[in-house]
């Protein structure tokens, strides 16, 4: 096939307004953050010392380290769960809710495409997407039942250091899975999911940068993403 | 101990004075009580007031499915008068262990207490319910532990699940859980119970309820599961001597290395107490000599629900369900996340040789345009 003659013309669509950006970023570093600082805790590595107890807190600073952003991490949750209701159309609740038809069909074609690696017989243009594909937006809504956990079980436990009516709130919870230490277990094996999470993810932005050349990886920082010129005029918007 | 019932009713401080107590030891009960139940200075004339004045509790004691720690533990309380704050009552109503009738007397006192108090005494439960088998594990004079328990706390004013046992079923609770045991606030659910938990329990801090219980003529305040604050408000980690090692990043490794020795924070051989809601790093144990850390043991989370199947004693991870023994979440988080980095890497290998036309022409593309501009220039 001659390809050679004919290349395609781009338009920059403003996917990811700045608060998504923002706030995706604070989320990934303080993932970052509060896996290392919690990693410390719950297995503290041997460092042997001959000062007195009394010059030392190292542990103490990992823990207020865990705390302090964790509660950047929540902060970052309740601005984006905002956005989710003022924002664009890509930042809106319901395009993480795939549950409807459309919705259904590009879970099938990005399963197929890009999950089992067929390739298309003939190109349709509406299955370009611009934001989120469905199923990523699906692995969204399990990160965000992730997110739930995690806050939940980890003010949880910090409850009962703290007296100030936010941690408060969740002071119910630890009695509600049966004590800390089922708490405890359910926040550790939740980070590991997180990890899981991000080396899949990271996997996929890669691979759809690599093989769409879109600005997929620049558009967490620009906000743009690229569209060809032809898909505006199909009808139907994924 | 004499009489089976008691007939005249007397108040705590008559009690105490009868058993050849002065006014002073008096005094001095009064004030290292108030002191337990966390109550201000000033209060102690109020507690003082209130034993010299109000007619003692009857109490019914009851043991089910249990070892009978619990009774051991007031037993050995830090003040005597601990002891015989309850035991005096109780010895003389009904407790399996310690009361001196047995057989069809012992019954019968029992019977003679609960109708004469309907209404109005405290039930205590020491152990766990067996539901399994129409509960044929546990009987006492010929009936079920259910029986009994449904008999003795209908005419009660409050009950007090005392000990792991009757709180979350404890060992005989734990997974298999064979007689299928059952804490009595699954079985009671009409009458206030306080929940205080432990294997054993610290004594002091049930005469404390009782003394709150008199004092105020209300059960002190309880936090979501039953438990009283004033005891079980705080992690055995937040009153432990050996917290500054634990702020300060100094664990002891294994029992036996330097560290253990120079006293360290016991967390890494599998302390419990960060994650359990006791008194006894304030309290402590058998006269106030020690608790389980300072004797270079770590928590082992007595007082905690389901602690026998809540992971080993002796490690921090505990295994997650359904993965073998050594399937602890950062083994099992490592095989995961190697699983995924070998998936992904096949996948990006398979993606290539897949769409290896797409690339190409895209390549094309991207060269076509810069030969152009190259043209242009």
């Amino acid at each position: 096939m001659e390809t050679t003659a004919k290349t395609y013309d781009f338009k920059r669509v403003l996917v990811w307004e700045l608060p998504v950006r923002f706030t995706h970023w604070i989320n990934a570093l303080s993932i970052f953050v509060l896996a290392v600082t919690g990693f410390i805790i719950a297995d503290p590595p041997a460092i042997m010392s001959q000062a007195e107890a009394s010059d030392l807190y190292w542990f103490g600073t990992v823990r207020a380290i865990h705390f302090i952003t964790a509660y950047v991490f929540l902060l970052s949750t309740i601005v984006r769960i905002y956005w989710a209701f003022k924002g664009n159309y890509y930042a809106n609740w319901r395009r993480f809710f795939p549950f409807d038809k459309r919705a259904w069909e590009n879970i099938k074609h990005v399963l197929k495409i890009d999950v089992l690696l067929r390739n298309e017989e003939k190109e349709v243009l509406k299955n370009i997407s611009v934001g989120h594909n469905y199923l990523a937006s699906l692995s969204y809504l399990a990160l965000f039942v992730l997110i739930i956990i995690q806050i939940f079980t980890g003010f949880g436990l910090y409850a009962a250091t703290s007296g100030w009516w936010l941690p408060q709130l969740f002071a119910w919870v630890p009695e509600f899975l049966g004590g800390d230490m089922p708490t405890r277990q359910i926040h550790h094996i939740a980070t590991w999911l997180f990890i899981l999470f991000t080396l899949i993810h990271v996997y996929l932005v890669m691979y759809h940068d690599w093989l769409e050349g879109r600005g997929e990886t620049s558009a967490m920082v620009s906000g743009y993403k690229f569209v060809r010129k032809e898909r505006f005029e199909s009808d139907e918007q994924i | 101990m004499g009489k089976l019932v008691k007939t005249n009713r007397e108040t705590y401080y008559e009690s105490i004075i009868r058993h050849g107590y002065n006014r002073r030891d008096f005094m001095k009960f009064a004030a290292f009580i108030s002191a337990y139940m966390g109550l201000e200075h000033s209060m102690i004339g109020q507690v003082a007031k209130s034993l010299e004045t109000k007619y003692r509790l009857p109490i019914i004691w009851e043991h089910y499915q249990e070892c009978t720690c619990c009774s051991e533990s007031f037993i050995r309380s830090d003040h005597p008068i601990v002891a015989d704050i309850i035991l005096e009552n109780i010895s003389l109503d009904y407790t399996e262990t310690l009361m001196a009738a047995s057989g069809h007397q012992a019954e019968a006192a029992k019977h003679d207490t609960m109708e004469k108090h309907y209404g109005n005494y405290i039930l205590c439960v020491e152990g766990s319910v067996p539901m399994g088998a129409d509960g044929v594990y546990c009987t006492i004079a010929g009936r079920t532990a259910l029986d009994h328990l449904k008999e003795a706390a209908a005419g009660a004013k409050a009950i007090i699940a005392w000990g792991s046992c009757a709180c979350n079923g404890c060992v005989q609770g734990a997974k298999p859980n064979p007689t299928d045991a059952t804490p009595i606030h699954k079985i009671i659910k009409d009458k206030p119970i306080v929940q205080m938990p432990g294997c054993p329990p610290i004594g002091e801090a049930m005469a404390a309820l009782i003394v709150h219980y008199v004092t105020f003529g209300r059960l002190p305040e309880l936090d979501r599961s039953g438990r009283p604050k004033a005891f079980y408000g705080k992690r055995v980690h937040d009153t432990c001597y050996r917290r500054p090692y634990f702020d300060a990043g100094l664990f002891a490794e294994t029992f036996d290395d330097d560290n253990a020795k120079e006293g360290y924070c016991l967390y890494k051989v599998g302390c419990k107490g960060p994650s359990t809601y006791n008194a006894c790093g304030s309290m402590r144990w058998n006269n106030g000599v020690s608790f389980p850390i300072q004797s270079g043991h770590g928590c082992i989370g007595c007082s905690e629900a389901n602690f026998w199947d809540n992971g080993p004693f002796y490690e921090r991870q505990t295994n997650i369900p359904g993965f073998s023994i050594e399937g602890t979440a950062d083994t099992v988080g490592k095989v995961a996340a190697g699983a995924v980095a070998t998936g992904i890497t096949a996948h990006a290998i398979a993606a290539n040789i897949a769409k290896r036309k797409e690339l190409k022409d895209r390549y094309k593309r991207g060269i076509v345009n810069e030969e152009k501009l190259e043209k242009n220039n």
